[in-house]
């Protein structure tokens, strides 16, 4: 029990952050929502992943990636590829050219499937290479950054460019990614309808499962022995090395982690959506989970999920109401998060919880003069 | 007012619990059933709980408002806005005033799938007037299928789709492109052609349909095709190779912004419409006012519809439309094909004498709705969802508009082409 609260939880703040959470998504939402806003809130949380990757790449790690984008289209396109192939059978694509490819292939003139879509037919090898091919890719630029010490901008300018490189190769390459259009009407899964009411609620809770399952296995890391030298690594990197530990090799883990965790984003993504395209993979979408982790606190796992929310919310809101003055407005909003607080939505929690509790704490003093524990000062970041 | 409550009734509850929803809707739509049966004179308007009253019915306009495609589907979502003030001038459709709800697609293709979505399932509008880019339409398609919406689409396109949820008021990819070569190679006598484009689906399968019909049909040659990235503007590769080849026509179909890198290039190579032949199937009014009509000045555009075209109809429009969106607008062949979008729809209300959307389909299906009033001329509705139209050549003048110099029969649509796929 105590390894399960100190340990998957984080303590007593982490417990009440975690719970609040849970029943958040898991009771709140699905009762105060129709389906169309519940499956909105399924897409906002499954950028929820990489930000969550972000807090413990940036937030804990101290290295910043522009490039999440990467793992979060790697995850997506795996599943798009499975759910085209199921589409494209030859019943589906009698007047193509060529039946049984996906219907882009047919327009691109080629007449068989290429030899790396042939292994995405089975479902266990999809799941597999959901989660090993973006950890694999992310080790080899691991190994290739971290193993040369190069760090810091560099590292955030190279990783800007691998997503970007990526975007231009899926556009270009369109015979076999789909290209600009990316993979887009799929229909079912093992014969089984996604686009159905029921597939799409079953998605939102199994995507919120997954997430909660990767706070846990998030914080799990965090609080270990390896957590706290992930800490000291991003506070004095050299005092971290000169005690023999080998730097490198802790920075490629946690960037393959975050890059497995983004990779489920993109997965439930294209399961939640119905399609995958370029435009999850590029800059804009790897800078905008930077501002999903910056506006949640980027030293909460539980903060990012809030700022996930908050940000996408506004978005749809706002596009809703003023489909002309938008931008202006989501520009407004994070210009007031990071004035005002900056350290995100957790920050404010903090200081808000701190003060309550203060203030309770005065209270119950009255009462007994033991009570020191909800004035005393806490772990930064500990929610 | 008895039937604004019953038609809101059971499925159009914007918030609320799905529970409690779907327990109103099982209580609440054996009543609207019996309801609906007792009010004859509406049962047949709108028996699939769309947004529709005794006096309005609402529709979607979806087109990005922001980001790159702005500058583009701007004209789009004009036109379709003073086409259904035109309409409620004239007393609506169904004697119903049309309400319309914008949403942004925001030059993203998930929007647009999002959006879509927000349309039908929320707002439970009648029709969509929207999209831009085959991207955003293929993204809002299952959408559009699973919730059984009706989507009028403006783009000239690259064919290959026919969906029931889908009317294109476009050209697809054939009406555009044979007339456009045919016309070419007779009066200049071209036999060698450079293509270039931008690449993405709509350039390749063009020239593909392009390529085919120069080597089987004109007995011409290809002597270059070429594919830029979206937004590149560097044309610098490409220019020294069209100097080496010197083909008799450029045929090009570089879109968006860069074009006006693509032009610019060319005249500060020498190369213009004095020396060179150039047909291009994506330049229109609307892309020349930042590619500026010097620039283009004595090269070719192929289009169904031009702003400067000589009919009475047109005379109206674009009256019409200037009085409405401002003196300096213009006008280009999508924003005329987005125009024809909610005309085409009431058309078919009227004659299916519902607002349903199966019911709709099927008279749009039958292949006799006819525009006399169109801009471009006369148009008809093909039983395939595209419109019968002519194609037009224009020659670009310093003035970013055109001389319309050829103009062809009516031309069948045919979104499957036999022999160029």
């Amino acid at each position: 029990m105590s390894f399960m609260y100190e340990k998957l939880l984080g303590g007593k703040n982490g417990t009440v952050g975690f719970v609040l959470l849970a029943t958040l998504i898991l009771v709140v939402f699905p009762l105060a929502l129709d389906g169309f806003r519940l499956n909105l809130v399924a897409k906002y949380l499954t950028y929820a992943f990489p930000a969550i990757s972000l807090v413990l790449l940036w937030g804990y790690g101290g290295t910043l990636s522009l490039g999440q984008g990467i793992f979060f289209g790697l995850g997506g396109y795996g599943m798009a590829m499975f759910l085209k192939l199921e589409a494209s059978s030859p019943e589906n694509t009698a007047i193509q050219s060529t039946p049984g490819i996906p219907d882009f292939m047919d327009w691109n003139q080629l007449t068989a499937l290429p030899w790396f879509w042939e292994p995405f037919n089975s479902f266990t090898f999809t799941l597999l290479a959901i989660l090993i091919i973006p950890s694999v890719f992310a080790y080899l630029i691991g190994v290739a950054m971290f193993k040369r010490r190069v760090g810091g901008v560099y590292f955030a300018i190279i990783t800007q460019v691998v997503s970007l490189i990526l975007t231009v190769l899926i556009v270009g390459q369109q015979g076999y990614t789909g290209g600009i259009n990316g993979i887009t009407d799929l229909r079912t899964l093992h014969g089984w309808d996604i686009t159905s009411d029921f597939a799409k609620n079953l998605f939102y809770f199994i995507t919120c499962f997954l997430l909660l399952a990767v706070i846990l296995m998030s914080r799990f890391i965090l609080t270990s022995k390896f957590g706290r030298l992930l800490l000291a690594m991003r506070d004095k990197e050299d005092r971290v090395r000169f005690s023999g530990y080998d730097v490198a090799n802790f920075k490629i883990f946690i960037f393959c982690f975050s890059a497995m965790i983004s990779a489920i984003g993109g997965a439930m993504f294209t399961l939640s959506v119905g399609f995958m395209s370029p435009s999850f993979v590029g800059i804009v979408p790897s800078i905008e989970m930077v501002i999903f982790a910056a506006v949640g606190g980027r030293l909460s796992l539980i903060g990012a999920v809030y700022g996930c929310l908050l940000i996408n919310f506004g978005k749809t809101a706002f596009s809703e109401s003023f489909p002309e003055l938008w931008l202006f407005l989501m520009g407004g909003l994070f210009i007031a998060v990071v004035m005002f607080f900056p350290n995100g939505l957790a920050g404010l929690w903090e200081d808000h919880s701190h003060h309550i509790k203060k203030r309770l704490g005065f209270i119950t003093s009255l009462f007994s003069k033991n009570d020191t524990a909800a004035v005393a000062p806490k772990l930064e970041g500990s929610n | 007012m008895q039937d604004r409550s019953h038609n809101r009734g059971a499925a159009d509850s914007p918030k609320g619990s799905w529970v409690r929803r779907s327990l109103r809707a099982a209580i609440a739509a054996p009543l609207a059933g019996l309801m609906l049966a007792s009010q004859a004179t509406y049962a047949g308007v709108n028996t699939t709980g769309l947004a529709v009253t005794d006096d309005t019915v609402t529709v979607g306009i979806l087109h990005s408002l922001t980001g790159t495609m702005a500058i583009s589907e701007t004209g789009a979502q004009e036109a379709e806005k003073l086409a259904i003030k035109q309409i409620n001038e004239s007393g609506g459709v169904l004697g119903r005033q049309i309400k319309i709800i914008q949403e942004d697609g925001a030059s993203d293709w998930p929007t647009f799938a999002e959006k879509s979505r927000k349309l039908l399932v929320n707002d439970k509008v009648a029709a969509v007037f929207g999209c831009w880019t085959s991207a955003s339409r293929k993204a809002a398609l299952p959408v559009f299928e699973k919730e059984n919406g009706l989507l009028y689409y403006p783009t000239f396109y690259e064919g290959l789709e026919q969906s029931k949820n889908v009317i294109y008021t476009g050209q697809e990819a054939t009406q555009q492109i044979l007339d456009g070569l045919n016309w070419v190679a007779k009066e200049k006598g071209a036999k060698t052609f450079y293509l270039i484009g931008s690449d993405y689906i709509w350039p390749r399968t063009s020239m593909k349909i392009a390529r085919k019909h120069i080597e089987n049909v004109l007995g011409g040659k290809v002597v270059g095709e070429e594919y830029k990235p979206l937004g590149d503007t560097q044309f610098g590769s490409v220019i020294n190779k069209i100097r080496l080849k010197k083909p008799d026509v450029i045929y090009a179909a570089v879109v968006g912004g860069s074009n006006v890198a693509w032009f610019k290039q060319l005249k500060a190579a020498g190369i213009t419409g004095d020396k060179q032949t150039l047909l291009t199937i994506s330049v229109t009014e609307d892309e020349v006012l930042g590619i500026g009509g010097e620039n283009l000045e004595g090269f070719y555009s192929i289009m169904k519809y031009f702003q400067s075209q000589d009919n009475p109809n047109n005379e109206a429009f674009v009256k019409a439309f200037k009085e409405m969106w401002g003196d300096d607008s213009v006008i280009g062949d999508v924003t005329q094909a987005a125009y024809l979008g909610p005309w085409l729809w009431k058309a078919a209300v009227e004659r299916a004498g519902s607002f349903d959307i199966d019911k709709v389909v099927a008279e749009s299906e039958k292949g006799d709705i006819e525009l006399t009033t169109a801009p471009e001329g006369y148009v008809k509705l093909h039983k395939n969802h595209h419109l019968w139209s002519k194609a037009r050549v224009g020659k670009w003048k310093k003035d970013g508009q055109v001389e319309v110099v050829y103009e062809s029969e009516l031309i069948e649509p045919d979104p499957f082409p036999a022999g160029y796929q």
